[in-house]
């Protein structure tokens, strides 16, 4: 599922870095600068309306020079909420993707190191968790512990390690055949030792890669779910709550409900224009380096033959 | 080699029926186990300790777990998923009653899908790093991006609010049903432009589409007769998996657009933390992505003689 992002090169092979990745890597930058520095950025307090947030008729302010994006249903500095709701948002996207990674790396991770009856086992039952659709999974879960931000995390986490798990395994599978572990556990290593030792320090750069694609769908499911009210909870603001609350005023306001979605928008493009592109760049590093590996061992084989043949 | 068929097949249930259970298995554990108090929501204001040991004794609540599993299983093959806490009805009657509404749904979210994913995806394939091709996938990265109850609410206020062109959600005819499947396809579609522009580009790289150019086929014979073809071959397949992901995933879509599918009835049961509706669904939504699964399986196996002969 790659895009060639990074398509051109120059004279001396190198790839000329996209104005895409940059832009993105900015994006990123700049939205959590201002979640952040949000108390330092804005002077309006994301909870407490202003005195004069609402027009005579009680609807919110439109985008002005004054308000640059306005205010709310209850008068609100809309600036202020993304500001801070970008605080949630990313919070959770970023700490549910993080535990999703290391527990889809765990399983599938060790499953591939295990094998026969009980690798089987485990890979049945990822399957198993895949066949519940994430949103789907993650309400039901929300509905049993009680929605929270930190708890939101926890449940986006559970619906969202399966597929880490499941390309985790496969790139065990692979990394397993490679001569260096065959030769240690032959000395007698034990799975765990290979697991800790050289299998994780393997798989850190493709972790890299799952965390940042993985943020652009968590980002996402934490959106879904704060509109749904099983999420970060008002008043505390969330970019999916805000649109929650301002549902109802979408066609007399609709900048209310824009600005927080254009801002889920573009933080989720970035994440996933970043994601592929490390994993572009990966993947030229893994078959340049697998070449020349297999050339060496091939070489090695070959040499140590032609000794035996000569000696006898 | 048709003579597999049947071994395969049954292979193939056999497994679909082990995960069914395991499905269940997991529904039951986070139904059950999870510490939740169901008697007093039933109980209400009338709660006290009698209450709530007679709605536990009632409810089965207070036998072990595995007798409260087995009963569990015994209620499913019965087409009982329990009783709703708030509204006294059964959840397996009021979910069935609303399966049409969503199959609508779903379906027309397939053909928006398919009809936007595969052209751009062809289009994408076929002129490969030059302008169409960046736009078809620029196009695909915002969808996938963009989330669904904003690209929803943009649509119903663009589409019906300002140009008045179609209802402001609800449900009816073709009308009702443009804006929300289109909506739930959008998202859908850049998975099938991805799939669709690869083949396409895999397709153009096979000896036989040189060897027709040399011979004088004109390009567009070779493109419509020969590429498209193979490289639609994975789509029959991939609408079966979305349709059973779909099934389970119309919760945003049917709020956003006041649709009366199975989706608003897992939003009614949020509301009311009426875990029975919850778990109902869950089950419900799990059971259909293994069926969509196996059917996929079973049609990509016939369709694709490479499948057999691996």
């Amino acid at each position: 599922m790659t895009m060639a992002i990074v398509r051109s090169k120059d004279a001396a092979g190198i790839p000329r870095v996209k104005i895409a990745f940059l832009a993105s890597v900015a994006a990123i930058i700049l939205i959590m600068v201002g979640a952040i520095f949000a108390p330092m950025l804005i002077s309006a307090s994301p909870n407490l309306p202003l005195p004069d947030g609402m027009t005579i008729d009680g609807l919110p302010r439109p985008p002005s020079w004054a308000l640059w994006f306005g205010t709310d249903n209850l008068g609100r500095s809309l600036l202020a909420r993304v500001f801070y709701g970008a605080r949630a948002t990313l919070l959770v996207g970023i700490v549910s993707n993080s535990i999703a990674v290391v527990i889809g790396v765990l399983v599938g991770g060790l499953a591939g190191m295990l094998e026969g009856r009980a690798q089987a086992a485990v890979m049945r039952f990822v399957d198993l968790m895949l066949a519940f659709p994430a949103l789907i999974l993650a309400i039901a879960i929300a509905s049993v512990i009680g929605p929270s931000l930190w708890n939101a995390a926890l449940i986006i986490a559970l619906s969202n390690w399966t597929w880490i798990a499941r390309v985790a395994f496969t790139k065990t599978l692979t990394i397993k055949e490679r001569n260096y572990i065959t030769a240690a556990r032959m000395l007698g290593a034990s799975r765990w030792y290979l697991f800790r030792r050289h299998l994780l320090m393997h798989l850190a750069p493709i972790m890299l890669v799952w965390e940042t694609l993985g943020i652009a769908t968590t980002v996402q499911m934490s959106a879904a779910l704060s509109f749904l009210g099983v999420g970060v909870q008002p008043p505390t603001p969330s970019w999916g709550n805000i649109i929650h609350d301002n549902q109802s005023y979408f066609t007399v306001a609709p900048w209310t409900v824009l600005i927080p979605g254009v801002f889920i928008l573009v933080l989720s493009l970035s994440f996933n224009i970043v994601g592929e592109y490390l994993h572009e760049r990966m993947e030229k590093l893994e078959s340049r380096s697998r070449e020349t590996g297999q050339d060496d061992a091939d070489e090695t084989r070959r040499g140590r033959l032609e000794e035996l043949e000569h000696a006898g | 080699m048709t003579s597999h068929f049947p071994a395969f097949l049954a292979r193939r249930l056999g497994q679909g029926v082990i995960v069914l259970i395991g499905v269940s298995i997991v529904t039951f554990l986070l139904l059950y186990v999870i510490p939740n108090d169901p008697a007093s929501l039933i109980a209400g204001r009338a709660a006290n300790a009698d209450t709530i040991a007679r709605i536990n004794a009632q409810l089965g609540l207070n036998k072990p777990l595995w007798v409260r599993y087995l009963v569990y299983i015994e209620h499913l093959l019965h087409g009982n998923l329990g009783t709703s806490y708030i509204e006294r009805t059964q959840v397996s009657h009021a979910l069935l009653s609303r399966v049409p509404a969503t199959l609508e749904l779903v379906s027309g979210a397939i053909f928006w899908e398919v009809l936007i994913g595969v052209s751009l995806g062809i289009i994408g394939g076929i002129w490969r790093g030059r302008l169409p091709d960046r736009l078809a996938m620029g196009f695909a990265y915002v969808t996938v991006a963009a989330p669904q109850f904003v690209t929803g609410l943009i649509f119903l206020y663009v589409f019906g609010f300002k140009l008045g062109w179609l209802p402001l959600g609800g449900y009816g005819g073709l009308s009702y049903l443009l804006l929300p499947s289109l909506t739930l396809g959008l998202l859908n579609a850049a998975w099938h432009t991805r799939v669709v522009r690869s083949e396409v580009v895999r397709e153009q790289g096979e000896p036989y589409v040189e060897a027709a150019l040399a011979r004088g086929v004109p390009r567009r014979t070779v493109i419509l007769r020969h590429i498209v073809p193979g490289a639609i071959l994975p789509v029959p397949t991939l609408v079966g998996l979305d349709f059973g992901y779909l099934m389970g995933g119309t919760v945003i879509i049917d709020q956003v657009f006041g649709w009366p599918g199975i989706g608003q009835y897992m939003w009614q049961g949020i509301q009311n933390t009426d875990v029975p509706v919850i778990m109902g669904v869950t089950m419900f939504a799990a059971f259909f992505v293994v069926l969509a699964n196996i059917v996929a399986d079973i049609v990509s196996y016939l369709i694709d003689p490479r499948i057999r002969v691996s």
